[in-house]
C-alpha cells in the first residue's frame, strides 16, 4: 500500500504535536521513516515494501494514531513516569484555546499540578502529574483523541 | 445517510459478527475495546480499536459518554450497539441523537416503550395482541387481592429488565409478600427499577419468537419465528427455526401479532416480539420486545438467506426495507446451540480462562460465529458465550444430524464448557421429536446423574 500525500502529513502533523525526534513506521507493506533534524527540518523516506504479505490494510487515518502511540509506549526509560490518561477523551493541554499549557517540557511538577483536561462529552477532567519531577515528554497531541489508558505524559523522577 | 464508519460498541462475537458484514458492504470499522479486550480476535479484526475504559463493563461498555466521544473523536457516522450492554438503554440512543450520530437501531422513544414491560403489555393489548392476566403492583395489600383475582401458579416480574432476574414463582398465595419482597430487591440490583408486577404463570408453555424489521415509518415484515424454550434458569441454551409442531394457524396468528405490536410502535430496525405458547390450549401470550439485534440471529438468517446485521444498517442509513413480506421466504431448518464457558460438573458456574486451544467445527451446512480461537483469553468480567454453532439443513432431522457432528468436533481446550449438555439433549428422544417446553432442560438435568450431584448445592 501506498500513502496519499494528506495522510503522509496526518501521520507528521501527529509526530509534530509530540515530543520525539525520530519515527519509524511499518504498515503491511510499506515502511515510514521520519527524523527531527536537529536544525528543525524533517526528512522523511516512504518505501514500499514488497516482500511483506498483502493483507487487507485498514483504513489509513485509523493506522496512523495506534501507529504512533507504539513508538511512543517503546521509547520509556527507566527513570520516566508515564502519566496515563485516566479516561478516553479529548485531550487538551491549556485551559483554554490560545492560553499557554498547563506544563511544557523542561516543567517541574508535583503530585497535584494539573497537567492537562481530558473532555468527554463537554464535561472536563483535570489530569494531574500523580508523581514528583520534570516533563520529560508528551506524546498526547493537544485536541486529539486519547485512550483510556493512553500515555499523556512522561515524567522524570529527582534522582 | 449513507454510513461509512462504524463503531462497534460490543465485544464477544457479536462484535466479531458485526465486523464481518461491515467488511462485506466496506464500512470502516472502529471497535470500542476495555482494558481487558485489547488482544481479542474482534480487536485484531477491527480496522482501528480505541480502548473506552477499564475491564469492569460498568466503566466501559456501559460507559455511554466515552462510546459517544470514541465514535465523534474517530469520526464514525453510526453506532451498533450489539446485544446486551447498551443497546436497550435509551441513553446511548439520545446521546447519539443529540451528537448527529446514526443509532444502529431503533429511536429512545421506542427502546423506552418496550423496556417498561407493563407499558409493553399495554401497548400489546391496545395492538390486538393476547397478554396473560396480569396486575401492576402498587401495594402488597392490593397485590393480594389482584393476586386471587389471577389465580396461582403466578409470576412477579420486574417492569424494568428481563432474563429472569427479579423473577419469582409463587405457588401459594401466603408466599406473595414474601416474593415481593425478594423480587423488588433483586430487579432494584439488576435494573435499578425496583418496581414489580404480577403476571399469570403458563404451566408447560414454550418460548417462541418472532423477528421483525420496520423501516420507521409504519411498515413491518416479519421474518418467521424461532423456538427457544430450550432454557436454563432463563436463558436460551438452544434456538431453531422454524418452530417445530405449531399449528400453521398459530404460526400465522403469531406472526402478525408480532408484525401488529411493532407496527403500533412504528417501530424501526430489527426487534424479536416474544410469546408464551400454551400448546394444551392452542393459544399464546405476548412477554416483551425485544428491541436489538439478538444473540440467536443467525437460525433466522440460516433459514431466510438474509443478512440481518446488513439489513440493520440499511435502514439505519434511510434506505428503509430492501424487501416486501413475499420476498422473504423460509428453507429447510436452522439450529443453533449456545457454547458457554461453563462447567456443567460444577452447577455450570463459569469457566473463564485461556483457551489454550479452540478447534470449531465446519462442513456443509455448519455456521460458527465466535470471537474464540486458540489462545484467547475469556475473561471474568463479561458473559460466558464462547461462540455459536448453526446447523441448516433440508428438514429438522437433517439440521439435528449436522449439529450432533459439529458438535462432536469441537475441540476447546484450557476452559470448561456446556457442549456436554447440548449433546446430551441432541441425543435425548424427547427433543428429537421436538416441541419441548421451557421446564425441560431442569427436567432433563434431573434425570441425570451426572449433572444431578453438584447442582443440588449450587
Amino acid at each position: 500500500m501506498t500513502l496519499t500525500a494528506a495522510e503522509v502529513a496526518e501521520i507528521l502533523r501527529l509526530v509534530e504535536g509530540s515530543a520525539f525526534d525520530e519515527l519509524s513506521l511499518e504498515l503491511d507493506g510499506l515502511k515510514l521513516n521520519f527524523k527531527r533534524s536537529a536544525d528543525g527540518t524533517n526528512n522523511i523516506e516512504q518505501r514500499d515494501n514488497a516482500s511483506a504479505p498483502a493483507m487487507p490494510a485498514p483504513a489509513p487515518a485509523a493506522a496512523a494514531a495506534p501507529a504512533a502511540r507504539r513508538v511512543a509506549a517503546a521509547a520509556a526509560g527507566p527513570n520516566l513516569l508515564d502519566v496515563r490518561s485516566p479516561m478516553l477523551g479529548i485531550f487538551y493541554r491549556a485551559p483554554k484555546p490560545g492560553e499557554p499549557p498547563y506544563v511544557a517540557v523542561g516543567a517541574a511538577v508535583e503530585e497535584n499540578t494539573i497537567v492537562g483536561i481530558i473532555e468527554v462529552m463537554k464535561l472536563m477532567n483535570t489530569v494531574r502529574a500523580g508523581v514528583r519531577g520534570t516533563v520529560a515528554e508528551i506524546p498526547a497531541v493537544d485536541g486529539a483523541l486519547v485512550e483510556y489508558d493512553e500515555v499523556l505524559l512522561r515524567i522524570r523522577k529527582p534522582d | 445517510m449513507s454510513i461509512r464508519r462504524i463503531l462497534i460498541a460490543n465485544r464477544g462475537e457479536i462484535a466479531a459478527r458485526i465486523l464481518r458484514t461491515c467488511r462485506e458492504l466496506h464500512i470502516e470499522t472502529v471497535l470500542a475495546v476495555s482494558m481487558a479486550d485489547r488482544l481479542s480476535v474482534p480487536a485484531a479484526l477491527a480496522d482501528r480499536t480505541v480502548c473506552i475504559g477499564p475491564a469492569r463493563a460498568s466503566e466501559s461498555y456501559l460507559n455511554a459518554a466515552a462510546i459517544v466521544q470514541a465514535a465523534l473523536g474517530t469520526h464514525a457516522d453510526a453506532i451498533h450497539p450489539g446485544y446486551g450492554f447498551l443497546s436497550e438503554r435509551p441513553a446511548l440512543a439520545q446521546l447519539c441523537e443529540a451528537h448527529g450520530l446514526v443509532f444502529i437501531g431503533p429511536t429512545a422513544a421506542q427502546i423506552e416503550a418496550v423496556a417498561d414491560k407493563v407499558r409493553a403489555r399495554s401497548a400489546a393489548q391496545h395492538a390486538g395482541v393476547p397478554v396473560a392476566a396480569g396486575a401492576t403492583v402498587v401495594s402488597v395489600e392490593a397485590a393480594i387481592l389482584a393476586a386471587r383475582e389471577i389465580g396461582t401458579p403466578l409470576l412477579v416480574k420486574a417492569i424494568g429488565g428481563g432474563g429472569g432476574r427479579g423473577m419469582k414463582r409463587v405457588d401459594r398465595l401466603e408466599d406473595l409478600p414474601a416474593a415481593l419482597e425478594l423480587a423488588a430487591a433483586e430487579a432494584e440490583a439488576a435494573f435499578g427499577d425496583a418496581r414489580v408486577f404480577l403476571e399469570r404463570f403458563i404451566p408447560r408453555a414454550r418460548h417462541v419468537e418472532v423477528q421483525i424489521f420496520g423501516d420507521g415509518t409504519g411498515n413491518v415484515v416479519h421474518m418467521g419465528e424461532r423456538d427457544c424454550s430450550v432454557q436454563r434458569r432463563y436463558q436460551k441454551l438452544l434456538e431453531e427455526s422454524p418452530a417445530p409442531g405449531l399449528s400453521d394457524d398459530c404460526r400465522r396468528q403469531l406472526h402478525a401479532a408480532a408484525i401488529r405490536f411493532a407496527q403500533r410502535l412504528s417501530y424501526r430496525g430489527a426487534g424479536t416480539v416474544e410469546f408464551l405458547v400454551d400448546q394444551q390450549r392452542d393459544v399464546f401470550y405476548f412477554i416483551e420486545m425485544n428491541a436489538r439485534i439478538q444473540v440467536e440471529h443467525p437460525v433466522t438468517e440460516a433459514v431466510t438467506g438474509l443478512d440481518l446485521i446488513a439489513e440493520q444498517i440499511a435502514i439505519a442509513g434511510g434506505a428503509g426495507l430492501s424487501f416486501a413480506q413475499s420476498d422473504i421466504q423460509s428453507h429447510g431448518c436452522a439450529v443453533e446451540c449456545r457454547v458457554n464457558a461453563e462447567d456443567p460438573a460444577n452447577n455450570f458456574a463459569p469457566s473463564p480462562g485461556v483457551t489454550r486451544e479452540a478447534v470449531w467445527p465446519n462442513g456443509e451446512g455448519i455456521r460458527v460465529d465466535t470471537h474464540i480461537a486458540s489462545g484467547s483469553s475469556v475473561p471474568p468480567f463479561y458473559d460466558s458465550l464462547l461462540g455459536k454453532i448453526i446447523a441448516h439443513g433440508p428438514d429438522r432431522k437433517a439440521a439435528l444430524q449436522r449439529l450432533r457432528s459439529a458438535i462432536a468436533a469441537v475441540r476447546i481446550v484450557g476452559v470448561r464448557t456446556n457442549l456436554s449438555l447440548h449433546a446430551m439433549m441432541l441425543a435425548d428422544p424427547e427433543f428429537q421429536v421436538g416441541g419441548v417446553d421451557t421446564g425441560y432442560v431442569e427436567r432433563l438435568l434431573e434425570r441425570d446423574p451426572k449433572f444431578n450431584e453438584t447442582r443440588k448445592n449450587g
